[in-house]
């Protein structure tokens, strides 16, 4: 195990955007918002977000908005609610949530509530509760939380939980650390985290750690890189951490690297991509891996970053 | 994105992605030109139809495929908009075939079948299909519940289904899922035909052969541990404990300091507030506890209780209630005797979260004596620093037997005859597989069902207890699994302190008088538990009584449940390993604390706050912020470096900090908490002037 190398994982993220023609990007165009949402946080744990040209970001994200307030994941991309939380965050990190109109794209949030507290991603109306979380976050950062029924969204969400403690996609779903991130976030951010058991769901999380020191996001599955994040920040919010080895996961991430070209996959010796270079780096911030700026665990976003939006007038 | 081998690409490899990235390139242009111009021919439909093929993830071609469908529908022959479908659920199968994870062609199969011009009796097959290829894919058993509750299938008939999914690899921890969500459907919906007990049974049978054939696959973990969940859980809310205890007597002294007979109660509590706080302390968190559900009979109660949720978000429900007696409006006099009779949940209307109500009427009795006035007057408050030295400290003999403060009597329902033969039978189980294989799911199966055991059997023979034998097995479990060790030093923390507790007789050796060095008439109980490897609290229902607690020395984070403690008037957390001031949350509620040690922990040495979201604050949208104090107390500081010592700090009325020995307590700060805290007269054991 090496330390981290981050001037490479820079160089490698910033690369990336370049090769906007390659097999790899076209198939992936659809979520570039998310990809830009990756690439820049990841950049800015690594203190190196001033290298990037903030307004060319900036208009193309507003390029990407709709009559209806919601984001696309690309230009010419329909609106959909994963990208519209990507688009703000993003924002965010550029302190520049004034450029856009924030009651239209909480119009657009808020139209996509149902009856029974639930959030659809779209006009089309897939349910999941990865959209209550973003539709909470994202209204949360926005500062109008108040214009959604939380205490309906609140009860959806517990209505998603199961035997083991986690939580599914909709009432049933099995447990999965990915929707038990979005779950436990939305939870935490309408202060409501008094509706977990904690300790049942801290032993499931904690248990995902396998030998090799990785997390897995189910139980019988194997490790993966994104799961640093998924599993650790819902640790993190629930205060059960230290159920898990530090040591072990720093060096599980630490191994996913690609020291010659910079990058983080999701297993060690995989192809590296930007989606698990930002996990890997954001993992190594929530294990306090020196020389990183701390990420929050529910909003996903520099703790700098958040408490500039929560803590100033 | 996953499981790709990390290799650098061949020239001719190259060169092939970008032809391919080119021809998929041009026809995403086409496609976005239709999607545009809302072109809907079949030309255009096949053209997104291979767009889709070849890349099931981009979902704006699946929002055009809707369009289209909307579109062509009002074309109204019968025949077309069979076929119209059909073609929709053959192109979501052909996509299913290249990514079968794909959220966009699982949705849109979902959309077609809702509008009910197709036929579902092909779905289960084609999802066997599927769930043979992959028996975990989480997609495909979400798409299972939807195309079952559309075809009204029977939980019954899904339940065998999981039975031969489990039956053929019982290695498969989204069946035992299933299961769960089956049975818990049928034990609501059906309960004469689903007898739980009968049922529970026969599933810790099942679930056991799981975990025995191969006890390092976690497939029947969680299951077996819901099943032991379902075996002794209390579903109606109960009072577990209360202060005042039931048959208690409190003494008042005349200017109002409270004494329990030799436990006399720091002065502070009374003399600040003229107040004596009722705690109820439920088995599980309630709401409903009100003038109605809970009546106070006393015939010099003035007024009416008003009860609150311990609890510092904006929650409803809580396991901890809390009222204030005025004692100043009561009128009482000396050397007379008042009795208070409090009755709980004879109405309707104390309910538990999942809509239970409170299961049996219980009823709190107890005196207020009141003796003539102390001889000296009550000191100022602060007046002097609190020392936590040993030699301040004397060990307690035996307890007077008039005293009544120090109680340890816990409310514990009879649990049912079949309950207590499941556990015991599978403790006998899980005794037999551990003497083959000391594996750890068996150990730690084995500390929760004997601590389960012993739970419900606390009051009938609280000697035949298994305590030692529990702490024994998390000891184990440390050295055994190395990883998850502070999972079992957490539980031995709990199982230690349910023994400390247990009883008077049990908690005797860690009660000790404080010996104010200058005023040696005045001595008052301490309940000191430093120096045990705590790691986390627990048992607070046994520890409403407590005024003085010592838990330095120990390795504590947090201190959940202390809000529940309001009688507690100084605390020492020396020596432990909080993190940051959000993990001092639960003070906030104590309006009693006056005296605070938390020098030598590790405030200020942590960039990721674990407590961050447990604490009531703006980031968890549950409390405003007092910005234009904040303001004028942080002055030039940095504003968002000491709200969390704000946010807790700001409500409480302390003499006595101490917050020496921790990264965060350079000079800016010890400045900006004296602001904060203007009650305050020693900080750091220096008296402030
Ligand atoms: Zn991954």
């Amino acid at each position: 195990m090496g330390d981290l190398a981050a001037e490479k994982h820079v160089r490698y993220i910033l690369s990336v955007e370049k090769k906007k023609d390659s097999f790899e990007s076209v198939v992936m165009e659809h979520l570039r918002m998310n990809g830009a949402y990756w690439g820049l946080t990841a950049l800015d744990i690594l203190g190196k977000l001033h290298v990037v040209d903030v307004d060319e970001v900036v208009s193309w994200i507003i390029s990407c908005q709709h009559e209806s307030g919601g984001f696309g994941g690309n230009v010419e991309h329909d609106p959909h609610i994963l990208y519209t939380l990507s688009a703000v965050q993003v924002l965010a990190l550029f302190n520049k949530l004034d450029v856009i109109d924030v009651d239209r794209v909480t119009g657009y949030i808020v139209s996509l509530q149902n009856e029974d507290g639930s959030f659809s991603g779209d006009i089309w109306g897939e349910v999941d509760t990865r959209f209550s979380y973003i539709a909470i976050c994202c209204l949360s950062i926005l500062r109008r939380l108040d214009r959604i029924n939380v205490e309906k969204a609140v009860k959806y969400i517990i209505s998603c939980k199961n035997m083991d403690g986690g939580f599914g996609c909709t009432p049933g779903g099995e447990s999965h650390a990915g929707q038990i991130f979005c779950c436990v976030g939305a939870l935490a951010i309408t202060g409501s985290l008094d509706l977990i058991d904690k300790d049942l769901l801290g032993w499931w999380l904690c248990e995902r750690q396998v030998k090799s020191g990785g997390l897995n996001g189910r139980p019988e599955k194997d490790p993966d890189v994104c799961y640093s994040w998924w599993v650790l920040s819902s640790l993190i919010m629930i205060d059960r951490v230290h159920w898990i080895s530090k040591e072990k996961l720093i060096k599980f991430i630490l191994d996913c690297q690609d020291t010659e070209n910079g990058g983080i996959s999701d297993r060690p010796d995989d192809a590296v991509d930007v989606f698990h270079t930002y996990f890997g780096v954001a993992g190594l911030s929530l294990l306090e891996y020196p020389g990183l700026k701390p990420i929050d665990p529910a909003y996903a976003l520099p703790v700098d970053v958040v408490n500039q939006i929560f803590f100033s007038k | 994105m996953h499981g790709q081998p990390r290799k650098s690409l061949k020239q001719e490899d190259e060169s092939l992605l970008s032809a391919k990235a080119e021809k998929l390139r041009a026809l995403q242009s086409q496609f976005f030109a239709n999607h545009r111009n809302r072109i809907y021919t079949q030309e255009a439909l096949d053209l997104s139809a291979k767009l889709l093929e070849g890349n099931p993830e981009c979902y704006t071609a699946w929002n055009y495929r809707k369009l289209a469908v909307q579109h062509n529908l009002s074309r109204s022959d019968p025949n077309y908009v069979a076929y119209l479908f059909d073609q929709e659920l053959k192109l979501v199968e052909n996509a299913l075939r290249k990514n079968y994870k794909s959220y966009g062609a699982w949705y849109h199969r979902k959309w077609v079948l809702s509008k009910g011009h197709s036929s579902i009796d092909n779905e289960l097959r084609l999802l066997n299909g599927f769930q043979k290829a992959d028996s975990r894919n989480f997609h495909a058993w979400n798409y299972r519940r939807f195309v079952t509750s559309l075809m009204k299938r029977s939980d019954e008939d899904e339940l065998i289904y999981t039975e031969e999914v489990i039956g053929e690899n019982f290695s498969n921890y989204s069946a035992w899922h299933n299961r769960s969500v089956l049975l818990s459907n049928l034990f609501k919906r059906k309960a004469e035909e689903f007898p739980l007990e009968e049922k529970v049974l026969q599933e810790y049978e099942h679930v056991r052969s799981a975990i025995f054939t191969d006890p390092a696959d976690q497939s029947g973990w969680f299951y077996h541990l819901w099943l032991i969940d379902l075996t002794v859980k209390n579903y109606a809310p109960l009072l577990v404990s209360s202060w005042p205890s039931h048959g208690s007597s409190i003494t008042l002294n005349g200017n109002n300091c409270i004494d329990g007979c030799g436990l006399s109660l720091l002065n502070s509590t009374l003399s600040d507030t003229r107040t004596l706080p009722v705690i109820l302390y439920f088995n599980q968190a309630v709401e409903g506890v009100n003038l109605s559900t809970v009546t106070v009979k006393s015939e010099h109660l003035k007024e009416d209780l008003v009860w609150k949720p311990l609890i510092t978000n904006n929650s409803s429900t809580a396991q901890v209630w809390g009222a204030y007696l005025n004692l100043g409006n009561m009128e009482l006099e000396q050397s007379k005797t008042y009795s208070i009779e409090i009755a709980i949940g004879h109405s309707m209307g104390i309910v538990s979260s999942n809509g239970y109500q409170y299961g049996d009427p219980s009823q709190i009795a107890f005196k207020l004596c009141v003796q003539s006035a102390c001889t000296k007057p009550v000191e100022e408050q602060g007046g002097k620093l609190t020392s936590w030295k040993d030699n301040n400290f004397q060990k307690i003999d035996h307890f007077e037997d008039s005293d009544s403060t120090v109680t340890a009597d816990l409310h514990i329902p009879t649990t049912s005859y079949w309950c207590m033969k499941a556990i015991e039978e599978e403790i006998t189980n899980f005794r037999e597989l551990l003497s083959e294989d000391a594996c750890k799911i068996g150990k730690l199966s084995l500390a929760r069902l004997l601590t389960a055991l012993d739970l419900s059997t606390h009051q009938h023979d609280k000697r035949k207890n298994h305590t030692e034998e529990v702490l024994k097995l998390y000891t184990d479990l440390v050295e055994l699994d190395p990883t998850h060790s502070l999972y079992y030093k957490d539980e031995h923390s709990l199982v230690l302190l349910q023994q400390i507790t247990s009883s008077r007789e049990s908690l005797l050796p860690y009660c000790h008088y404080y010996k104010d060095a200058t005023e040696a008439n005045t001595s008052y109980v301490c309940l000191r538990l430093q120096n045990l490897s705590l790691s986390r609290m627990g048992s607070i229902e046994n520890l409403l009584w407590v005024q003085m607690l010592d838990l330095s020395h120990n390795e504590l984070r947090s201190i959940e449940g202390l809000e529940a403690m309001q009688l507690l008037s100084s605390l020492n957390l020396s020596h432990n390993k909080f993190g940051s001031f959000t993990a001092l949350e639960p003070l906030r509620s104590l309006k009693s604390l006056k005296v605070l040690d938390i020098s030598y922990n590790e405030l200020g040495s942590h960039s990721i706050d674990t407590r961050r979201y447990l604490c009531s604050s703006p980031l968890a949208n549950t409390e405003a912020f007092d910005w234009d104090r904040f303001e004028i107390l942080c002055g030039s500081f940095s504003s968002t470096k000491f709200w969390e010592a704000f946010l807790i700090f700001e409500s409480l009325n302390l003499t006595d900090l101490n917050v020496t020995g921790n990264a965060v307590a350079d000079e800016n700060f010890t400045s900006f908490i004296g602001k904060v805290l203007p009650t305050l007269k020693w900080l750091n054991s220096e008296e402030l002037s």
